[in-house]
């Protein structure tokens, strides 16, 4: 099992929620962040009192799926997330240990 | 059947009319209350309570951190209640019954004598009752100013104090000099709307505030961004026309001047904000929302004193330079003298104060204020009487002495009664829950 951590736009949200549906994602769980990259922050002038702003709001998104699903999921994020310009996020994956359905019980594979 | 009705109204109306007259002694003398100006006054008085609440509120709500709004506002709230009360109490009568060069009478103490039909000589068309509720929203306003230059930082107790006593020393007998009868008056000084009363008074006191309590902590070096800039937009649009009961009720009659007024008051507040924009856009690479609406403010606090003594085109050149200055004095000199005025009190009201003050005696038309006595009416530099402006400059500086001097005392006064300042703990857990048990979520 893998856990697949992408950081993407915040106005990407959809496209990236519409495209894991269309390959059968059955779920996934979102987190409003904050963070900087190559991006960096901005500057925001008040009546001459200049500000920089270095974290720039983000869309954290977990999903978990079986390991030989890893590499889809990561090409579909990063083709739904992608705008070309800077800033566009990032995505991690690591190996999850195990997996817990709390309705039922069921364990790893079954449980995801 | 409504026939019968309404002669039988008649019916009652004429059997009760001679005894109604009969009643009424006041109406055999020839009254002097004319019913367009209270109209228009009492409109006036409600527009320039509006401008404290929720204009005032609003604007600088939408410009502190989110930590602090409740308390800001708070604070235009008790001066509301607060002025108000101790106007009735006192403030009038000391302002504006009697005549004395210095300060007032207490002939109207707790509005002792005012009748129905009782009028003030400064206004003999209008009620006593509306001439008094009328100048009372310019107190309320004035003290409610002030708290900008001491946002995030000042005691909600020591405002409370502070307000009490800095009425009664310091706008009481500037109000009285120049409106009431006192010296400043005599002399000649034009302010028409309050440009030394209201707008030199409030910067000033700010600045003199900013300074005794010290910058905010981390000034300069955290992020004080504000909260929600869209509050200020409806703060400044409440504002700017609740100006037009300010300087347009400032003529305390329904007619020409008045109307005049704020014609060159609109102006005037556009022009701030074309001038302020034009001069942040070239210096500072974008033209701010907050940099608009600053020169909204900048222009109206400049035309105050000239409002009913200018022309259309002269506001335009008051609101510009206005925008330009108030501008300059915000961004560098504010940054150069290192000083923390929270919300630019005195860079905006101090600074216009002065420059619309010193403005009415360059531009003044003679026409705008000629009467029966004086048909010559006010003059400024421009039709030739220089004296005119040396007269405004001495208001300016009496002005700013007096009120200078008072506030310091005032404050420090505070200070050893209650202490001015919260404790840093409190001022970074922010005011609203610190002081009033209340945060925004």
């Amino acid at each position: 099992m893998k856990l697949v951590i992408a950081i993407i736009k915040p106005f990407k949200l959809e496209d990236v929620r519409d495209a894991l549906m269309a390959i059968g994602v059955q779920g996934l769980t979102v987190t409003e962040v904050k963070g900087y990259g190559r991006q960096k922050g901005h500057t925001e002038i008040y009546r001459g009192a200049e500000y920089t702003v270095n974290f720039l709001p983000k869309i954290r998104i977990e999903v978990a799926v079986a390991s030989d699903r890893a590499d889809k999921v990561v090409e579909t994020i990063s083709s739904a997330a992608k705008t070309g310009q800077i800033g566009d996020g990032k995505i991690f994956v690591t190996p999850i240990e195990h997996a817990v359905r709390i309705r039922t019980g069921e364990t790893d594979a079954n449980a995801l | 059947m409504n026939f019968n009705l309404a002669s039988r109204r008649a019916y009652v109306w004429v059997a009760a009319t001679p005894a109604t007259f009969a009643a009424t002694p006041a109406f055999s003398q020839a009254s002097t209350i004319n019913g367009a100006d209270t109209a228009w006054i009492t409109t006036s008085t409600a527009l320039v309570l509006m401008m404290t609440l929720p204009g005032l509120a609003l604007l600088y709500a939408g410009m502190v951190r989110k930590k602090h709004v409740l308390a800001v506002m708070a604070q235009c709230v008790v001066a509301v209640m607060l002025v108000s009360v101790l106007w009735m109490i006192a403030g009038y009568s000391l302002t504006f019954v009697g005549g004395g060069s210095w300060i007032g009478s207490f002939d109207r103490f707790m509005l002792n004598g005012m009748e129905l039909d009782s009028v003030n000589d400064l206004a003999n068309n209008i009620p006593e009752s509306l001439f008094m509720a009328f100048q009372m929203t310019f107190a309320v306003i004035t003290v409610a100013l002030i708290s900008g230059s001491v946002a995030d930082r000042m005691k909600f107790s020591a405002f409370l104090l502070f307000a009490v006593l800095w009425l009664f020393l310091v706008y009481v007998p500037i109000a009285h000099w120049v409106w009431g009868g006192g010296f400043l008056g005599a002399m000649g000084l034009m302010d028409f709307a309050g440009g030394t009363v209201v707008h030199i008074n409030a910067g000033v006191a700010g600045l003199v505030a900013a300074l005794v309590l010290g910058n905010r902590r981390g000034y300069g070096t955290e992020n004080m961004s504000p909260f929600d800039l869209s509050l200020a937009v409806i703060g400044t649009g409440l504002l700017w026309v609740g100006w037009f009961g300010f300087n347009g009720g400032s003529a305390l009659a329904a007619g020409g001047r008045g109307t005049m007024a704020i014609l060159v008051t609109h102006l005037a507040a556009c022009m701030g904000a074309i001038g302020w924009m034009a001069a942040e856009w070239w210096a500072r690479g974008k033209p701010s929302v907050l940099g608009m609406l600053s020169g909204v403010i900048a222009g109206l606090g400049t035309i105050t004193p000239a409002s009913g003594f200018v022309l259309p085109w002269h506001a335009l050149v008051i609101g510009g330079v206005a925008g330009i200055v108030c501008f300059w004095a915000c961004t560098w000199l504010k940054q150069r003298l290192n000083y923390d005025d929270s919300l630019d009190v005195f860079g905006i009201h101090g600074v216009g104060g002065v420059l619309g003050t010193i403005a009415t005696g360059i531009f003044a038309v003679g026409a705008l204020s000629a009467t029966a006595d004086n048909p010559s009416g006010l003059s400024g530099l421009l039709e030739g009487n220089s004296a005119q402006l040396q007269t405004q400059l001495i208001g300016v500086a009496v002005t700013i002495a007096w009120c200078a001097v008072f506030t310091f005392i005032v404050l420090k006064v505070v200070d050893l009664l209650v202490g001015l300042r919260v404790s840093p703990d409190s001022e970074r857990m922010g005011l609203d829950v610190t002081q009033h048990g209340e945060a925004l979520q």
